[in-house]
């Protein structure tokens, strides 16, 4: 590890304003991937921003009957918030599929959305990676990519984004509200991440002084049909090879409106309207999910280890959608998958 | 047990908890790392980031500058240290090659070799020192991948004679089975990380606390590197936080850690990362073939077992691990030839059932695949190829009770209610499979001292250089101490792993047990001969024409073996003889035995479910039924056993040390991407200790539990998983991919 200065911000305007004066600077909150990443000198800060004890850690309700969910709310928390469990449930579904408990307890909401990929080259210091050095290279393309993108990946990087939470909030329509020097400003969640294309160094849209403050999320929340499916290698502690986060609104055993996104196949939460304009109006059954499924994954191109995930994907879409239309979403605590 | 006391309470073979574990629980047990000295310099290994090549040139001059740096040792100015692989050869080191020495020379033998050691005050500034060592290479070609190196690979073991033609068997075989299985690269990570605290004294021995399985192999090692003499380095292990054979040999921290504290004269500790232990030895991947020849009645005509094992290009390790097959079931033709692949890796070493996690891996997957193609019951088949001799040696064994094994362990599992056809089970959307697989393993015995000092208030303490890694050893010595000395276990304190105590052989083999039990024993022995010799000179002594075979100890007291009402208390006796102490040591003997066979055998039976579009995989219940003679402690003995069924699920379904071929790197080096199984895996596991008494084996009828209880379990996941699904994945770890891949096959 680097040695860095480490700093507090009293309010979010003194979070922006040390952030824009202090060159290599990072804000810090949970830590849980920065401080893994610091250990192997992937990322050097200069200094450490410490937001952890800004005010930024309630869940309120909108005017417009949403929630908007302060960027420091612990995802232990906001996995168990009543509001979330009630109305939100496939975002607390999605939170619990992730990590551990310990890391939950400790990651922020915000931070969550701000992780970095867990490509091995992008960790390994001795290996060429065009994320972590601009311009040196991409090792995965060529080497082990069993746990890579199948798409929207770029000829520079083929990395995926690890997040579960993210998958959810893409799909539920979800707001990101930053703070930059120039004031506030509201990013629709779908256009907050970016693919990797020939700047995979960049993987958000967050300007380089802006800070996450809260997620808002639309009155729309599916609590009645919806689940997130995650496949993986062992059943907990595990990155996704795919998973999926489908919702529906059903009437009369067809679809009115439908949400599906994808994560682990991508650098950044997959989700096409296509595919869910392909399922409004159709029955809720297996041929309109794999329509879907297959218009959603039409332009997939595999890598040379993770061919599989096309066709897992698939049947994880499907599978996913069909719990979520018989109103019985996945169980996070047992992991029996229904 | 005639060698044991006859009273009430007896310890052992009783369900008893750990001595340790109070001290573990709170904290109080130190391990290698733990240990604190005044001045404590830190150090930070920086590792060669290719596979195979040369240091042109090392820039220590910035690493050197950061303030608080005590040092940056490379082997350009290290001191002096031995010259000869004999120096450098360890107990545990193959026979073959020339063992690794830290920071020796400019060549790179494998990636993360250790290229400097930065010494600073503190371990973060030694650590942040080491990000500034630079390093330019002559980089050249290298091979990481047993595959390509499969045709010219090296014979390490065959048998002189090959019994019968197993080739001409197969080809005149009714039946017949042939395939190749694959276990990939597998690293131990034990818990606790490998760590080297090395107190550094003026005019003093040297004293290492280090984390291994064998503290007399570690400081006979360093005595010979660094050409000191024995009283000069001691070396301790009070505590292992786990080892599974990545212990056993000397690693190169307690080297570097030595060399340093001698050079800069103060103590040193050195605690190597998580990544950096996959810089050290590791199970090697190993490609298993397998041909079987059997007749229609499942009689084995022949058995053909050859497998190809990673090694260095520097030593020649290897285990037995073909040699199983051609031993444990009958079959008039039997050939087995083990070879060894040197790949630009460090060097593979012993990880728990060495050899036979693996072949007996292949050979009960191959077993289970000629059951299905003679439309057999795979315990039928186990039963018609049956043998109550040592097939290699043509021996009796003292003891098996393999058939009891499967006996127990089926009726455990409910195995009758099986249907026969693959895909035939269901629960909802899962297919359910149930495989079985047999184990085998050695029951060994070494030379082992213990030391005994019996004090005038009946407190004894029992001493050994064994280590504990914690399997128990702690416990099963104060067990057999407290029976064969007649007092209470609490009144028992073991004191194990200091070079200076009597001495053991390194923990592992599973024959510490018995080696360390046997010289309880022995050494209680010489106790009770020397209070007898007290106890006759008592006047008016109840025990005056007594012999030594006549009297036990047994609450406190010797008494007559068979009037119990005929004795003196210890601390009478001691008392009369005005001592207030009385000290024994003495070294096990085992009855010298070649007329029989020493093994341990298990049948493991195991369900799972495989969600039939996901390819998603539950192991959802295991029965291990272990037949491993006597059982000293069923408590920490059931939890040895567990832990090693989760072992071996991890091996079916996680378990693979990824490398990156082209750059001749590991890609997974830490234990978030190097899966091992976590509790959500982990379901119901049924542990049977089958009865298997064993008067021959030695006194107390002990054979180890430490390996057996992995052996078979990845093979009956893996025969559950075609069982359930129809496919058979023969490379491991069985992932969902290759399962979905089987099916579309299909």
């Amino acid at each position: 590890m680097i040695p860095f200065q480490y700093t507090r911000a009293n309010n979010i305007a003194d979070a922006v304003r040390l952030i824009a004066a202090t060159s290599g600077a990072k804000f810090i909150a949970g830590g849980t991937n920065l401080l893994d990443l610091m250990k192997d000198n992937v990322e050097r800060p200069t200094t450490l921003i410490d937001i952890s004890r800004l005010p930024l850690t309630s869940v309120e309700e909108t005017a417009s009957g949403g929630l908007r969910i302060g960027a420091l709310v612990p995802n232990s928390d906001l996995a168990w918030h009543p509001l979330i469990e009630k109305r939100y449930p496939l975002l607390a579904s999605a939170i619990l599929a992730g990590a551990s408990q310990q890391l939950r307890n400790m990651a922020s909401t915000g931070g969550n959305l701000v992780q970095r990929t867990r490509c091995a080259y992008f960790y390994d210091t001795a290996t060429p990676c065009n994320k972590r050095e601009p311009g040196s290279g991409c090792s995965a393309i060529s080497g082990v990519n069993r746990g890579h993108a199948i798409l929207g990946a770029s000829t520079s990087c083929i990395a995926t984004h690890p997040s579960d939470m993210c998958v959810a909030l893409v799909a539920l329509d979800a707001t990101v509200h930053v703070t930059g020097p120039n004031g506030a400003r509201a990013i629709p969640f779908a256009d907050f991440h970016r693919l990797a294309g020939d700047t995979p160094h960049i993987d958000t849209n967050l300007g380089p002084d802006e800070i996450i403050t809260s997620i808002e999320v639309p009155a729309k929340g599916f609590a009645s049909n919806h689940s997130y499916l995650k496949i993986r290698d062992r059943m907990s502690y595990a990155f996704a090879l795919i998973s999926v986060a489908a919702a529906l609104e059903l009437k009369d055993g067809m679809i009115q409106e439908a949400r599906l996104a994808l994560g682990g196949v991508a650098h950044k939460p997959w989700r096409n309207p296509a595919a869910e304009a392909a399922l409004r109006g159709r029955p809720a059954d297996e041929a309109s999910f794999a329509g879907a499924a297959d218009l959603l994954l039409r332009d997939a191109r595999p890598q040379a280890h993770n061919g599989f995930k096309l066709d897992l994907a698939r049947r994880a879409i499907i599978r996913t959608l069909s719990q979520a239309a018989h109103g019985t979403p996945q169980s996070q605590s047992n992991k029996t998958i229904q | 047990m005639s060698m044991l006391n006859n009273t009430a309470k007896t310890y052992t073979g009783t369900a008893t908890s750990r001595v340790d574990g109070r001290a573990k629980v709170t904290g109080a047990a130190k391990y290698a790392g733990d240990f604190n000295a005044g001045g404590l310099a830190y150090g930070a290994v920086v590792e060669a980031t290719i596979a195979r090549g040369r240091i042109a040139q090392i820039d220590i001059s910035a690493a050197r500058r950061v303030p608080g740096v005590i040092d940056v040792i490379t082997h350009e100015n290290r001191p002096k240290v031995a010259d000869s692989d004999e120096a450098w050869r360890d107990d545990v080191a193959p026979e073959e090659g020339s063992p690794f020495r830290p920071l020796y020379d400019d060549a790179i033998k494998f990636n993360q070799q250790p290229i400097a050691l930065v010494v600073a005050e503190e371990w973060e500034i030694a650590r942040y020192a080491a990000s500034f060592v630079r390093v330019d290479y002559e980089k050249q070609p290298f091979v990481t991948d047993v595959y390509r190196k499969r045709d010219d690979a090296i014979v390490v073991e065959k048998p002189d004679r090959p019994r019968g033609d197993a080739a001409k068997a197969f080809a005149a075989a009714e039946v017949r089975h042939e395939a190749d299985y694959f276990i990939p690269t597998e690293h131990h990570n034990p818990m606790e990380l490998f760590a080297t605290t090395a107190m550094w004294e003026a005019g003093g021995p040297l004293t290492v606390y280090d984390k291994t399985q064998g503290v007399r192999n570690v400081q006979q090692y360093l005595c010979s590197v660094f050409e000191k003499k024995p009283e000069e380095i001691r070396v301790l292990s009070p505590y292992v936080g786990g080892a599974f054979g990545a212990g056993l040999r000397p690693q190169y921290q307690v080297v570097l850690a030595v060399m340093a504290a001698l050079k800069l004269q103060r103590s040193m500790r050195l605690v190597l990362t998580r990544q950096q232990m996959y810089g050290l030895g590791y199970r090697p991947a190993t490609i298993e073939r397998l041909a079987l020849g059997a007749r229609r009645d499942g009689t084995l005509d022949t058995i053909t077992h050859e497998a190809v094992g990673v090694t260095s290009q520097f030593e020649e390790f290897s285990r037995n691990d073909t040699g199983w097959s051609a031993l444990l079931y009958a079959s008039p033709n039997a050939r087995y030839e083990h070879r060894v692949a040197p790949l630009d890796v460090p060097t593979s070493c012993d990880m728990r059932a060495p050899g036979a996690a693996t072949g007996v891996y292949a050979l009960e997957s191959a077993m289970d695949e000629l059951a299905v193609a003679l439309k057999m019951d795979p315990v039928e088949l186990r039963l018609r190829c049956y043998s109550d001799r040592d097939q290699n040696e043509d021996l009796p064994y003292t003891s098996k009770r393999l058939r009891e094994c499967y006996r127990e362990g089926a009726a455990a599992f409910g195995w009758d209610k099986r249907k026969v056809e693959p895909r035939s089970m269901r629960d909802g959307k899962s297919l359910v499979g149930w495989g079985m697989a047999s184990g085998v393993w050695e029951a060994l015995q070494m030379p082992t001292a213990v030391r005994i000092v019996m004090t005038a208030n009946g407190h004894a303490e029992v001493s050994c250089a064994a280590s504990d890694i914690g399997t128990g050893t702690y416990t099963i010595m104060a067990q057999v101490a407290a029976d064969s000395l007649g007092i209470p276990i609490e009144n028992v304190t073991v004191h194990l792993a200091d070079s200076t105590l009597p001495r053991a052989p390194v923990e592992g083999g599973s024959w510490m047990a018995a080696s360390a039990c046997h010289a309880v024993i022995a050494t209680a022995g010489e106790v009770r001969k020397e209070l007898l010799r007290l106890a006759k000179l008592m006047k008016g002594s109840p025990l005056a024409d007594a012999v030594e075979e006549d009297v036990t100890l047994s609450d406190g007291k010797l008494v007559g073996r068979r009037q119990t009402e005929r004795g003196v208390s210890i601390s009478d006796i001691m008392r009369h003889g005005a001592l207030e102490r009385i000290e024994k040591e003495k070294t096990n003997e085992f009855a010298e035995d070649k007329a029989h066979a020493r093994n341990t055998h298990s049948a493991v039976f195991a369900e799972v479910k495989v969600d039939e579009e996901l390819g998603v995989i539950r192991v959802t219940r295991v029965v291990s039924a272990v037949a491993a003679g006597r059982v000293l402690n069923p408590k920490t003995g059931r939890s040895q056993v567990m832990g090693a069924v989760v072992g071996g699920i991890g091996m079916a379904l996680h378990e693979e040390t990824i490398y990156d071929h082209g750059l001749g790197r590991i890609m997974n080096a830490n234990i978030a991407e190097y899966h091992v199984p976590v509790n959500a895996d982990i379901h119901d596991i049924e542990v049977i200790f089958v009865d298997e008494p064993d008067a021959l084996i030695n006194p107390l009828g002990i054979k180890g539990l430490g390996e057996i209880g992995i052996v078979g379990v990845a093979a009956a996941v893996a025969n559950a998983v075609y069982h359930a699904t129809g496919v058979r994945v023969r490379d491991l770890p069985i992932t969902l991919d290759k399962v979905l891949a089987g099916r579309q096959a299909a």
